[in-house]
């Protein structure tokens, strides 16, 4: 990310207190996780201690100081995805891809998070990959699934 | 929309856009939140409305994405007015049909219709037995508005409190609020109108309201839900209590894993403003307030009420010790009213109705209804609202149609991860805040999570356990070294190393977490364990005795197997297994390697013969 569009979101929170969450929100909304750089920036911009810049950023579960991979999927571990074996869920997540919860594959290509809940129970076991809702899952359909991001990705490349 | 100028302004507003709804009387409305859309809710409204532009029927009915009405898992739910023939689980292919024959020959789609157990189709979404038992207040009109168009709001007596508020001397809305016995959704079941009055009477010039909508519960989503659905009943409450206690600054404090709550908020916001509904002067009384949206950072410690304000302010969201109340020194070291979600959205109810009327409903201590995110292990999974004193049974059973696949209940979680397990023989417990705190768990934030003879309750004691450990902000020993020492024990009893002396080493650490921890975090931390203790003693022991998980649960506890009786040798599970631990004569009975098997499930999972036994 350049510095200018960087003093941008800063400057879009310019006279409020309390701003940094906000102004991560933002930055990694745009680079997927923040980096040292932009931190060192917003700390010198909004005259906060670069030790109370990573207080917060390492606080927050939504802050990521590691890049990510380029499909995200998070796996819903709420109570109600619990009870119906969200467990198996993410135990064939971690298998199939190699990783543990919280980490990316060495190919950058997928990062694999857990979450508490994300509101919508009805259909759990819940995962939420790329955005997209995915309701009823089992421990079969994570192949399926993986595979489908896979497809888009290459789509993706392939059209751009 | 034009900025509305005075309190009669709105009025005429009002019964215009009323009359301009009467007269469309045929309209189709499609349930469009989160849940909706995971099963693809946006596509079927494109569908209708590419078949209403192909039939010719495009001028004559409009087809409105709305908030969900609350039977999550039949969604796509779409709903033909006037006569509100309701279909569920409906997909795109449908709408030819829907529009053809519902709207053209105005015949019933029948398979689309719900069944009840019976074999009955039921037509109308109010006879569903879902909806007949409920009393639906803040939900009311989930179902029947677009979030997104403020004018559907007004249209449906939205800001009539407000009006009727603004009228009022700040003290008569207090009294009003304290009057209607009104306490707060968002679980310590505070009186709303105390609370206001004291942050009314506090020292100093700049004062704030907050929404909590952190939602930290995992496994209830009644504030996704109305913050989606119905974002301006959320907002118009907010205008009430600003009024009252004499606020000009508002925040919503929203989950960053509620994009959409976020979003329709946002819209909300934005075309109240336009009206001149927030603002400044707003409806010509001089009284200037505006809200503004704050997305949390994933931390279930930033619902309470102290964290919450540390992380507004842009800091570590840690709770701090409440020398002083946050109505008198919160926000900036302002006097701060912060009040949850549906607390808000039962204000102007209550302005619009009358305290009398709302305190009419519901039990001696405790007024109105409650949303309950009914989910788990039973047949109607959604959001059901219910006069406060409603039985367990009667939400379970009449409500939610009972469990899935014949098994037996084991137990209702309420209250959360501070909360505790309810079982069956105190099913007929009339839920309130003070019942379930009675019976070791508590109201919280509504979500209620059945659990069948399927689910283990020590897994789920450290289930809870685990997420307190991960989610204590860390600033006390006994929440952060015991949660951790509890989690361990658990897990260690779940994997067959319990020792007997655990169970007492378990309710002595519990004691001391409870007793000596800085916030509410802490301090019912142990409750998942102590409760699922204090009922469900003899899984603990078969864990610990035995080395047996009754439930089929934990890993390190059980072997699939499969039952040569019932196996015809179908060979799915073989194709399925990852490991390819399943071996075995075409049309004979398999068998699955123990050396092989990572007890993943998938086989069990597979099997149309039941076949596969865990144990
Ligand atoms: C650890 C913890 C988490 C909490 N999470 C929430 C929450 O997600 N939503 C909420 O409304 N209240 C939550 N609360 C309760 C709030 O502190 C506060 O009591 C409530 O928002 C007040 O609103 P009410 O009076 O309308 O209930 C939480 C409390 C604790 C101790
Ligand atoms: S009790 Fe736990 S969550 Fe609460 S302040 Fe102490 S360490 Fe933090
Ligand atoms: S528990 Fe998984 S979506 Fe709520």
């Amino acid at each position: 990310m350049e510095s200018e569009e960087l003093q941008g979101i800063i400057d879009h929170y310019a006279g409020e207190k309390g701003a940094l969450i906000s102004v991560l929100q933002d930055l990694q909304g745009v680079c997927n996780y923040l980096p040292e750089p932009a931190l060192r920036q917003v700390s010198d911009a909004l005259h906060v201690p670069l030790s109370q810049v990573y207080s917060v950023a390492s606080f927050y579960n939504a802050f990521s100081l590691k890049p990510r991979g380029r499909h995200h999927i998070c796996v819903c571990l709420g109570t109600a995805c619990h009870v119906r074996g969200a467990p198996r869920v993410l135990q064939e997540m971690e298998r199939q891809l190699g990783i543990r919860a919280g980490d990316t594959t060495e190919d950058m290509n997928f990062t694999l998070e857990s979450v508490n809940c994300v509101g919508a129970c009805a259909l759990g076991p819940v995962v939420v990959a790329d955005g997209g809702y995915s309701g009823q899952m089992t421990a079969r359909k994570v192949s399926p699934l993986l595979k489908t991001l896979g497809t888009s990705h290459e789509e993706n490349q392939n059209d751009s | 929309m034009k900025k509305i100028r005075t309190i009669a302004e709105l009025g005429t507003l009002r019964a215009a856009l009323e009359r301009e709804r009467e007269s469309a009387k045929v309209w189709i409305s499609v349930s469009n939140e989160t849940c909706a859309r995971a099963n693809g809710s946006d596509k079927v409204i494109a569908a209708l409305d590419e078949e209403l532009r192909k039939q010719g029927l495009a001028d004559q009915v409009r087809v409105k994405g709305t908030g969900c009405s609350g039977f999550c898992d039949r969604n796509p739910m779409v709903v033909v007015f006037p006569k509100e023939i309701a279909y569920q689980r409906v997909s795109p292919d449908d709408a030819a049909e829907i529009v053809g024959k519902t709207l053209i020959k105005g015949q019933v789609v029948e398979r689309l219709l719900h069944h009840d157990g019976k074999g009955h189709a039921v037509q109308h979404e109010a006879d569903l037995p879902f909806y007949r038992y409920q009393k639906r207040l803040v939900l009311r009109n989930h179902g029947r508005l677009d979030p997104t168009d403020i004018t559907d709001y007004l249209a449906s007596g939205g800001y009539t409190a407000l009006s009727q508020a603004l009228t009022m001397s700040s003290e008569q809305v207090i009294e009003e609020i304290s009057r209607s016995g009104l306490r707060g959704r968002g679980g310590g079941g505070f009186l709303t109108g105390r609370k206001w009055k004291s942050c009314r009477e506090a020292h100093g010039e700049t004062k704030y309201v907050i929404c909590n909508a952190d939602e930290g519960d995992p496994g209830a989503y009644m504030d996704r839900s109305v913050l989606e659905g119905n974002p301006h009943s959320v907002i118009e409450g907010m205008i009430i209590g600003a009024y009252a206690i004499g606020a000009r600054m508002g925040y919503v404090y929203v989950r960053a894993e509620y994009p959409l709550a976020v979003t329709n908020l946002v819209i909300a916001l934005q075309q109240a403003r336009d009206c001149g509904l927030l603002g400044e002067n707003i409806l010509g009384t001089g009284f200037n307030f505006d809200i503004r949206v704050n997305r949390g950072g994933g931390a279930f410690v930033c619902g309470e009420s102290t964290a919450l304000m540390a992380s507004l302010e842009g800091r570590v969201g840690e709770p701090e010790v409440k020398h002083i109340h946050t109505a008198e020194s919160g926000l900036w070291e302002k006097p701060t009213n912060l009040n949850n979600v549906e607390t808000w959205a039962n204000v102007p109810v209550i302005i619009n109705k009358g305290a009398d009327w709302f305190a009419s409903i519901g039990t001696e201590k405790s007024k109105g209804t409650k949303i309950f995110s009914l989910v788990g292990k039973i047949n109607n999974t959604g959001l059901v609202e219910v006069p406060m004193g409603t039985p367990l049974r009667e939400i379970i059973y009449d409500i939610g149609g009972g469990i899935p696949h014949g098994k037996k209940f084991k137990a209702i979680q309420t209250g959360g991860p501070s909360g505790g397990c309810v079982p069956e023989e105190l099913l007929d417990l009339p839920v309130d805040f003070d019942r379930l705190t009675e019976v070791g768990s508590m109201m919280g934030s509504g979500g209620m999570i059945v659990m069948d003879e399927g689910t283990c309750m020590v897994d789920v004691a450290k289930y809870f356990t685990g997420f307190l450990q991960d989610e204590s902000c860390g600033k006390c020993v006994p929440c952060r070294e015991g949660t951790a020492q509890m989690r361990q024990i658990l897990s260690d009893i779940c994997e067959g190393r319990g020792r007997p002396e655990d169970i007492d080493l378990l309710e002595e650490l519990g004691h001391v977490v409870q007793d000596t921890s800085l916030c509410a975090l802490g301090g019912t931390a142990a409750n998942p364990m102590l409760s699922t203790l204090r009922h469900f003693r003899d899984e603990y022991e078969a864990h610990i005795f035995d080395h047996r998980c009754p439930a089929g649960v934990c890993t390190a506890l059980i072997r699939y197997t499969i039952d040569v009786e019932k196996c015809n040798g179908c060979g799915v599970c073989a194709k399925q297994c990852p490991q390819n631990g399943v071996s075995g004569e075409k049309k004979q009975p398999h068998s699955i390697d123990q050396h092989l098997c990572i007890r993943c499930g998938i086989c069990r999972e597979v099997c149309r013969f039941e076949a596969i036994l865990v144990n």
